[in-house]
């Protein structure tokens, strides 16, 4: 992706999450039961979105770099696993801190959250294999293997509402069919605000896939002055 | 309750904030390292190059 245009979606992910920072903390009221502290839904449910995105991304780089061996589908799913672990990151601290508020405890090992701390850990591990295998084919080979079957936490983890009985609140959002969910004017701002978070993964994504293309590059040069 | 409702919402959104702004400063600073390597190797190949000749 050209730099023009990762400065133009970066640009515009700033002004998207400026806005949406106005809106969210002056435009929307307070919750009736909740009161301000509702307002972390905007962060807590788009970084989960990104991060389930990016993992989604991942697996399907890994299958294509298995069929075709493509490098540049290796980058990629090294890439979104790694922004994907980011906004993984913030679901999961935003998350906690609501707990804290709403619940009195900072975590509990219901569920939802133990899968998403799984996950976050399978993920964690796959960034940690690809570090201990020095053989490129081999480490892109081995990863990739590991990518598809993690995928699987993650549907656990989306569906961990749907399967068992969790602390954890069930579905808000109408598109999963929640009744006497969230005002639309409040979903609509979840929306919103995954707008904003995907375009700022994009960005990163696309800048951390140059930075292991350049990598490559540096190992080549490296083979080439070793030679001389 | 509301204070420190206010509060942790505003840790919340801080928190948020810093795990990205991390991420961005690691990113940033393996750029300028990934840069810095390119240019030395460059810089030693041609060195190795021109006095081969």
């Amino acid at each position: 992706m050209g730099t023009k245009i990762l400065y133009v979606l970066g640009a515009l992910a700033a002004v998207l999450l400026v806005r949406n920072l106005y809106v969210i903390l002056l435009g929307l009221p307070d919750e009736k039961d909740q009161g301000a502290i509702y307002r972390i839904i905007f962060f807590h449910l788009p970084a989960f979105f990104t991060a389930a995105l990016c993992y989604l991304t991942a697996l399907i780089s890994s299958v294509v770099y298995l069929v075709r061996k493509s490098q540049r589908a290796d980058d990629l799913a090294l890439s979104a696993t790694e922004v994907g672990l980011a906004f993984a990151a913030v679901n999961l601290v935003t998350g906690m801190i609501w707990a804290r508020i709403i619940w009195g405890i900072w975590w509990t090992w219901d569920a939802r959250l133990t899968w998403a701390l799984i996950t976050w850990l399978i993920y964690a591990g796959y960034l940690m294999l690809r570090r201990a295998i020095d053989d490129p084919s081999e480490r892109a080979k081995n990863a990739a293997v590991l990518c598809i079957f993690a995928f699987a936490s993650v549907l656990i983890t989306w569906k961990s509402i749907d399967w068992w009985r969790t602390q954890h609140p069930g579905a808000v959002l109408s598109i999963r069919g929640a009744e006497g969910g969230l005002d639309p004017a409040m979903e609509s701002m979840i929306y919103f605000n995954w707008l904003a978070l995907l375009l700022l993964c994009i960005v990163l994504v696309a800048v951390r896939m140059r930075q292991e293309r350049v990598q490559r590059e540096i190992d080549a040069l490296r083979r080439h002055a070793h030679a001389l | 309750m509301d204070e420190r409702n206010l509060t942790y919402m505003f840790y919340g959104f801080l928190s948020a904030w810093v795990i990205l702004a991390g991420y961005v400063v690691t990113l940033a600073a393996r750029e300028g390292r990934i840069n810095r390597q390119i240019e030395n190797l460059r810089r030693m190949i041609e060195g190795k190059e021109s006095s081969k000749l």
